[in-house]
This record gives structure tokens, C-alpha cells and sequence, in this order.
């Protein structure tokens, strides 16, 4: 099987993830109006650096001071898809939240890109079954549309008009060795002549 | 009744000559044989082909009376007659058992009305195969089915003074009892070799020792009251050694080994599929190579099929709860042909003698392993060696299916089998009438 | 992994990746809603040919934490009792939508067939067959001493820790699937019982054979795995002279299990006959991990459950 030929185009750089990260920081502490006790819950696998890098960012700015691993926590839906005959069975991640829980507050999910919306849909059930928050936002860094439920975000990084025949590809330093994020799109007939 | 000539076969695979049939016996063999051609005759191109006497098993279960839904005498015979069998010796475990003149005169009439081969009736050796009192071996000899051959095969004569007793008793009637060896108390509730493969998959072992130890126990017996023993399906190095020390010492015993024993080993079990499920159980290499160089040496003297046809669903099944045994008489000369001649164990000359002539001397088959010569009866396989044929039991006319060979390429095939002059399989199929 | 049969079956890193998944599931039991949906819609069948009531419970309450559907199928008052045959079973099992089929049966072999025969084309967890495996039981025994023995358990082996299992070796599933399971993890496996009650053939196993449970203990343990003796067959079959006999030479004493390093632990399967192969105050003292095994063993089926039934696509769309 060959690969069909594909063109990338970077619609996010480097810097330009650090700033959206930094800007939807400052915008989950102007929502929770003073209030801090909310906590980013980072989906398996690149919502978690995504998370972690949230709460950082909210340190350095003095946003919030305090412990890192008090606000900020990871969430594994695995258990919760609807689509796990589809994929390859992997070892679940672990969950790791907060001391504090999350019954009564404020819990920010964190993913790097909102598409049909269904990983959404498996982190409510997954949460729903770990406590009862106050009430939960969403963050991602790409919203690239195409929703199959009735699911949208707080907080974006970009919002990213695509077709469904494209991908998207975030690279997290973390997870991948460097931060981009990549828009690819099979080339048409034309293009590969 | 037709005369048949067979043309250009090599009778014994040692030298090439014209055969020709008349009546019930083959009345020219050599230059002789094409003068004496008629109009009439049938031809029969044996080009490539080996001719041999036709081939005789001491150990065929027929199952009828009683087991007709796995085999019956006239399937069982047709079975025989494709794999190349001229005469059969239908072992006594039957429903009821042919422990009486009634019932193996009654197994040898079938065979006869039959008409695909001879069919001997073994005896049972004890009534009903309970090791408590000898069955009525003299009458059973006098019938008209003419028995010599004696056995409980299925279950071993355990009791020593028991055995004792029947092997002095056989002398009256010039007979011989077939030991099924099993030590009762050393295989409870067995289900294979006793050894590796047995205590990793879980699965009760069938030592070698206990088919040993009764051979040691009967051997000398026979030489203890000068009677004739013949030892069925042995399977260990060590049973092999036994005989060949029995017969160092003059002691008067015959013995036999299964095609399935030539090759096949407890490796098998592994599947867990019962068609490998047999009894005597597959043994391990070291075992199957022993028993090739014992039938090489002549310490082996025959190999008999141990034909056992069961029903699907005895087969179908847990292996623990599934029946023991395989069919075997349409695979048999491919077995050894594979294991034996071309592997140049045994030459055309020691197949006729380990499959034709041993055996009917020993179950004094008077019709039976002649030479191919003049005056003699004709009683003659045709086999072409030089093919290949994939195991497919839906082809076997054996009622039965479980064959462990299914899916194996086996080299041979039977051009044709007479019997008493006439045509039982011809170009590999049945002949009927 | 399509169906679990065999310790065989699984690879070095297929067996931790159970174990870490028993893990994620251990800590999804402790919350508040222990009910996960992953297998909603599917339906697994407890198929139980030979009673056990541990094992089957174990099984059904794996099931429903994944919200999967239970059916129990077992010998008693079923058609099983009547002598209905395996095949007819299965073929029955694969006619009313069974997703995955857990078998208990007193045959080796008996799930081997099940995957193996054509009758039925479903996933099929060996939950003990004859005297071959069980290997849902050396997982859980595999999950229990790595708790205890291994700092940061998840993602590790067993690697140079030392095991002795002691009694009845030859009739037990446990120790085969055990002696396996351990040595592919990288544990040493020491096996103690009077000769009668070691098979022939065991050369060939990954693991040392003693005769005498004082000279196995004076080797050093990590852990001592007692197997359930059977004494009513014992004794009548002679595979051993008397129960006390038995019980002086093999059976765990607090005597013994004082001799043992502080950090090991005592499992056994059950159910235990105590006071002759394991001394009572062994059995409930502080080195015993028996209770803790039950518990694991809901977590480790899951698991089980998960890998066999999570990526079965045949009804994906």
C-alpha cells in the first residue's frame, strides 16, 4: 500500500502555542471571577502536557499560587469510548487527579483538538463517575469544527476551518520532540501529475 | 470368469514380469503368461507399478455386530479392499463379542456374502472381554469361521495365571493369542504417553512401562508352557527390545506395529483434537524410530492396521471424553511406503513379507501371502508408487472419518487389488459384484 | 489478544500490559460509581461445566463493572447435566449473539477445542480446564506479588524474585499456568511435593523441582504459593503414605513461615484446607495475602475482559 501523497502547511508555530496556551491561561482565571479553586484536567495523551503547561503558565504570571499538582491533574477516557472496537486495545492511562477531588468545582478539560466532538462526550462520563464538579469547561488548543454532538469549547487556541478530508497534527515537545501544529491535505489527481 | 493379464509390473519391485490370472489362481507368470492370452482376457498395463501378494491384516475392527454406525463388515471391507487388503482378521470386541462360534461364524459369513475380501473373526480370549473365565476357544476354532487367531484386544488378559491358562489352551487348536499389553492397574484412566507432553498439557499418562512390563510377563509365559504369543500395537523402544531378547532366546513370539506408530508422535496431542486420541497412545520420536528399526530388523515381525472407525461425535469432542482409536486401512501401504521404503528401511520384498506373508502365517491363512507364482491363488495388489495424494477421508469408503492423516500428502496409490481372480478395486475405484 | 487459553498465549509485555490494565481497574474500584461502560452491549457467557463458585462470581462481577451483559451456563439444572456435548453447546452459545465465552471445565483442553474447532468464532477465556491451565489465576497470583514485592509495580516484571509452590503439582492447572506465567516475568520457580505428585516430563519445565519444602525455604523465598491437596484422593491413590505425613513434611507450619524473610508473602489459591497443607495462624497472619488474592482477582478479569473484547471488530462499523 502506498501512502497518498499528502501536502503539510504549519498553521501553528512554536511561539504561537505558547501565546495561545498563556492566553487561554489568563482566560480560565477572568471566567472563574476570582475564584480559585478550579481544576485542568488533562486528556490522555496530548491534552496532558497541554494542561500541565496551562498551569504553568498560570504560576509564572502569578494567575494562581498554588502547588502545580494541586490545580492540575490527567483524565484517561479509554474505558469510556465508543469506538474502542475501532482501535488497536491499549493499556489504559492512569487518572490522576488533584488531593482536593473535584466534587464542587470548577473542572476545565483540556484536549489538543475538538473535532466530532465523542472523546468530549467520554471525559463527561468519565468524570461523572470520579465525582459530581460544580461545573465543567472545556479548553483545546484547535477547534477544526465538523461536531457530531452537540459539544463546543470555552477556551480556544485557534479556531481552524478544515475539511473532512484533512488531519490535523499537533506535535508536542513532550510527545513528539518539538511544538507545531500541522494541517494535511491529500493532494488532488491534478496535484500529483 | 475372465482371465486378467497384468502387464510390465515389477512383481516384488525386483524383476519385471507378465502375470496372468484364471479362474480363482494365477496360472502363468513370465513369457509363458502372454502365449496363453485369449480374446476374452483382460489386460491390465502394470507399467511402473510394484506387484505384490495381497496384503493381510491381523488386526481390523469391523465393529459389526453392534457398532454399525461406524463401520460395518461390508464398509469395512470395501476399506480394506482399497487399501490393498485381500483378508482381514476382524477383531472380537464387538456387541455382542465374538466369544462364541455363533457370533464368529456369523462376522465370517457377512465377510464372505461381502465378497470385498476374506474375513477372519479373531476369538475372544476371555468371555465378554472380562478377564474372568476363557471363552469357548475350541468351539470358536472348530466353526466353520475356522478361528486361530485369539484376542481380547481393547482390554489386556491382565490376570497371569489366566494368560497362562489360554496359552496352554490355544495349543490344542494350533492357535495364538494377540495380547493387547496394558497394565489395567499402571493406566487409570489414561489418555497418553506418559512424558513431557503429557505433564504439560494437563493430560493423564499412559507410561510405557505398563505396555513393557506385561510383554516382559507374557514372553516368558509363552516360553514357560511352549505356546505361541503374538503381541499387538507395540509402541515403546523398550517393547522392542523385549521381543528382540525373546526371540534371541528361541521363545515363540510374533509381534506387530501400526502405521500410525511409524510416524506419527505425542507431539499431536498438542491440538488436543482426538482424532490423535489412540491405544496404545502416540509415542514419543525416540519410540517411532525404534519401532522403524525393529520392523527393519525383523525384531517387528508385521504391521497391522488397528483399524478403529468411530462414530463424528465419539471424536467431536474433549479429548477425555473421546474414543480411542483411528482408521487405518486405506492409509496403510502409504504409511509405509513413506516411512519405510522410501526411506530405504525396507525393500518391495519386506513390504510382501511384513504385510502379506507374516501375517497369514500367523493367523494361518492358507489362500493368503503366497508367492506370485504359477498354481498359487490370486490374491495380488497392483500399486503404483510414483504418485502423490493428499489425505481427504470424504474419498476413504470406511464409514468412518477419523483418520489423523487428514490433510497429509502420502505417496502410492492402489491401481488394483483381486481377490480370488477377480477385480475388488480397479484404477482406484471399487469393483462391485 | 484473541482469547486467552494459555500462559502461552501472551508475550512478556502482553502479560504486564494485563497486570498495568489490572491496575487502572484496581483504582476505578475505588471510586464512588465502580461501574465502567466499556463493554456495554456485549454480552459474555459463563460457561461452567465444573462448579466453582469463586471462580464464576469472580468472572461475573468483572462482567458487570464493564457493564457488560452476564449469562451463567452452568452443569447443574442445565442441559450440561443431561450430557449435551461441548459442540452442541457452543453452537447453541455462538446462535444467541454470546460476544465472548469464559469456560470452567474439567477437561484439559476443553477451551483449547472450544477456540480451536470451528464451532463458535467468539473470544474464549480459559477459566480452568482439567489439568492443564488457569491462567486468569496466574495472572491474579503474578498481580499479587508484584504489589507486594516490586516498588512502582506498574510497567515492571518480576524479575530475580523467588517463588516456591508446594503440594499437588501433577493435577494442578495453578502451577502450570503459574510455573509459566512467573518464569516469563523472570521469576524463579522452585516446585515442592512428595515425587508421586511431580509428572513425569517435568524436565522440561521453566523451574528448579525439590523434594523437601525445609531445603526450598533454606534457598530463600519472596513468596510462598501453597496449592490445594486433595487428601481423600491422595491418600487412596498412595500418592503419599498418611496425611500427617504429608502435612509434617509439606505443609506450611508457623515454624516454617517464620523461617521465610520478613517481605514474604503466602498465597494460596483456595479453597485452603487448613491445618493440613497451611497452619491456620499462617493462613490469617500478617504474611498472608490470601484474602487480597480474591479481591485482585475481579480486577485482573477485567482486564482479561478488556483485552479479549475491547478490539473485537467483527461488529464494529
Amino acid at each position: 500500500m502506498t501512502d497518498t501523497p499528502t501536502t503539510r502547511t504549519e498553521v501553528l508555530r512554536a511561539d504561537e502555542i505558547s501565546r495561545a496556551l498563556t492566553r487561554i491561561g489568563f482566560e480560565i482565571v477572568e471566567a472563574q471571577k476570582g475564584e480559585d479553586d478550579f481544576v485542568i484536567l488533562g486528556i490522555h495523551n496530548r491534552g496532558v502536557p497541554l494542561a500541565r503547561r496551562i498551569g504553568e503558565s498560570l504560576r509564572r504570571t502569578g494567575a494562581t499560587d498554588r502547588e502545580i499538582d494541586d490545580f492540575v491533574g490527567t483524565l484517561d477516557i479509554t474505558m469510556f469510548r465508543d469506538d474502542l472496537a475501532q482501535h488497536p486495545t491499549r493499556v489504559p492511562y492512569s487518572t490522576d487527579l488533584p488531593p482536593s477531588g473535584i466534587d464542587g468545582r470548577t473542572v476545565v478539560l483540556v484536549d489538543d483538538v475538538l473535532f466530532s466532538g465523542r472523546t468530549i462526550r467520554a471525559a463527561l462520563d468519565a468524570l461523572s463517575s470520579l465525582g459530581r464538579p460544580r461545573n465543567v469547561r472545556l479548553a483545546v488548543l484547535v477547534d477544526r469544527g465538523h461536531r457530531d454532538l452537540p459539544i463546543r469549547a470555552d477556551f480556544v487556541g485557534k479556531n481552524l476551518p478544515t475539511s473532512r478530508r484533512e488531519a490535523v497534527r499537533v506535535h508536542l515537545t513532550e510527545t513528539d520532540g518539538d511544538d507545531a501544529v500541522l494541517l494535511e491535505r491529500p493532494l488532488t489527481e491534478e496535484e500529483t501529475r | 470368469m475372465t482371465s486378467i493379464l497384468i502387464t510390465g509390473a515389477s512383481l516384488y519391485g525386483d524383476t519385471i514380469a507378465d502375470v496372468l490370472i484364471d479362474g480363482e489362481d494365477i496360472v502363468a507368470v513370465g513369457p509363458e503368461a502372454t502365449g496363453r492370452v485369449t480374446a476374452t482376457t483382460e489386460k491390465v498395463d502394470g507399467t511402473g507399478c510394484i506387484l505384490l501378494p495381497g496384503l493381510v491384516d491381523l488386526h481390523t475392527h469391523l465393529r459389526e455386530p453392534g457398532g454399525e454406525e461406524a463401520e460395518t463388515v461390508d464398509t469395512g471391507t470395501m476399506a480394506a479392499a482399497r487399501g490393498g487388503f485381500t483378508a482381514v482378521h476382524a477383531m472380537a470386541n464387538t456387541t455382542p463379542t465374538a466369544d462364541t462360534a455363533g457370533v464368529v461364524e456369523q462376522v465370517h459369513q457377512r465377510g464372505q456374502e461381502a465378497g470385498h475380501c476374506d474375513v477372519f473373526p479373531i476369538g475372544a480370549v476371555t468371555v465378554g472381554l472380562e478377564s474372568e473365565r476363557l471363552a469357548d476357544l475350541g468351539a470358536m476354532a472348530e466353526s466353520a469361521a475356522r478361528v486361530r487367531v485369539f484376542s481380547d484386544d481393547g482390554k489386556c488378559v491382565f490376570d497371569p495365571l489366566l494368560m497362562r491358562r489360554a496359552l496352554e489352551y490355544v495349543k490344542t487348536v494350533n492357535g495364538v493369542i494377540a495380547q493387547h499389553a496394558q497394565d489395567p492397574a499402571l493406566t487409570p484412566n489414561a489418555q497418553m504417553h506418559e512424558g513431557a507432553v503429557s505433564a504439560e498439557i494437563g493430560l493423564m499418562g499412559w507410561p510405557a512401562v505398563a505396555e513393557e512390563s506385561i510383554i516382559a510377563r507374557d514372553v516368558l509365559l509363552a516360553e514357560h508352557v511352549g505356546s505361541r504369543l503374538h503381541v499387538c500395537h507395540l509402541s515403546t523402544a523398550g517393547s522392542v527390545d523385549i521381543i528382540r531378547w525373546a526371540k534371541q532366546r528361541g521363545i515363540a513370539v510374533t509381534a506387530e506395529v501400526t502405521p500410525h506408530h511409524l510416524i506419527l508422535t505425542d507431539e499431536k496431542a498438542r491440538t488436543y483434537s482426538a482424532r490423535y486420541k489412540v491405544n496404545p497412545p502416540l509415542r514419543t520420536q525416540k519410540d517411532v524410530d525404534a519401532v522403524r528399526e525393529g520392523l527393519a530388523d525383523g525384531t517387528i515381525d508385521i504391521v497391522a492396521t488397528d483399524h478403529a472407525p468411530h462414530p463424528r461425535d465419539a471424536k467431536d469432542t474433549e479429548w477425555d471424553r473421546a474414543a480411542f482409536g483411528m482408521t487405518g486401512l486405506e492409509t496403510a501401504l502409504s504409511i509405509v511406503q513413506a516411512t519405510m521404503v522410501d526411506t530405504g528401511r525396507l525393500t518391495w520384498r519386506d513390504v510382501a513379507r511384513v504385510m502379506s506373508e507374516k501375517p497369514a502365517q500367523i493367523g494361518l491363512d492358507a489362500r493368503h501371502g503366497r508367492p506370485i507364482a504359477a498354481g498359487e491363488p490370486a490374491n495380488l495388489l497392483l500399486w503404483d508408487p510414483s504418485t502423490t495424494a493428499t489425505v481427504d477421508p470424504a474419498d476413504h469408503a470406511s464409514r468412518s472419518s477419523n483418520t489423523p492423516f487428514e490433510g497429509m500428502d502420502l505417496p502410492g496409490t492402489n491401481r488394483a487389488t483381486i481377490f480370488n481372480g477377480r477385480f475388488t478395486v480397479r484404477d482406484g475405484e471399487l469393483v462391485h459384484g | 489478544m484473541k482469547h486467552l487459553i494459555s500462559i502461552d498465549d501472551l508475550t512478556r509485555q502482553d502479560a504486564i500490559d494485563v497486570l498495568d490494565t489490572a491496575e487502572h481497574m484496581a483504582q476505578t474500584q475505588s471510586r464512588s460509581i465502580r461501574k465502567l461502560p466499556t463493554l456495554v452491549g456485549r454480552t459474555v457467557v459463563n460457561l461452567f461445566f465444573e462448579d466453582s463458585t469463586r471462580t464464576r462470581i469472580s468472572f461475573e462481577a468483572a462482567a458487570k463493572r464493564l457493564s457488560a451483559d452476564i449469562i451463567n451456563f452452568s452443569a447443574k439444572g442445565s442441559s450440561l447435566s443431561k450430557g449435551e456435548s461441548l459442540k452442541d453447546t457452543a453452537l447453541t452459545l455462538d446462535a444467541m449473539g454470546a460476544d465472548a465465552i469464559v469456560v470452567r471445565s474439567s477437561s484439559s483442553g476443553a477451551a483449547h477445542l472450544l477456540a480451536n474447532a470451528g464451532w463458535i468464532d467468539k473470544p474464549i477465556v480459559n477459566a480452568g480446564d482439567g489439568t492443564h491451565e488457569h491462567p486468569t489465576q496466574a495472572l491474579l497470583d503474578a498481580y499479587t506479588l508484584r504489589r507486594h514485592l516490586v516498588e512502582g509495580p506498574t510497567g515492571s516484571d518480576l524479575a530475580g524474585k523467588r517463588v516456591i509452590i508446594v503440594g499437588d503439582i501433577l493435577h494442578s492447572r495453578v502451577a502450570r499456568s503459574n510455573v509459566k506465567l512467573l518464569s516469563l516475568l523472570g521469576a524463579s520457580v522452585t516446585l515442592v511435593a512428595p515425587p508421586a505428585l511431580i509428572p513425569i516430563g517435568v524436565q522440561s519445565w521453566p523451574c528448579e523441582v525439590s523434594y523437601s519444602l525445609d531445603a526450598a525455604i533454606a534457598e530463600g523465598a519472596d513468596a510462598v504459593m501453597m496449592l490445594r491437596v486433595q487428601r481423600e484422593r491422595m491418600v487412596g491413590g498412595g500418592f503419599f503414605p498418611t496425611e500427617g505425613e504429608y502435612s509434617r513434611r509439606f505443609g506450611l507450619s508457623t515454624d516454617r513461615a517464620d523461617r521465610l524473610p520478613d517481605h514474604a508473602v503466602v498465597l494460596h489459591p483456595g479453597p485452603m484446607n487448613r491445618g493440613f497443607e497451611i497452619a491456620s495462624d499462617v493462613a490469617d497472619g500478617p504474611r498472608s495475602v490470601i484474602v487480597e488474592q480474591v479481591n485482585n482477582g475481579v480486577s485482573v478479569r477485567m482486564s482479561v475482559l478488556y483485552h479479549v473484547l475491547a478490539a473485537h471488530t467483527e461488529e464494529a462499523s
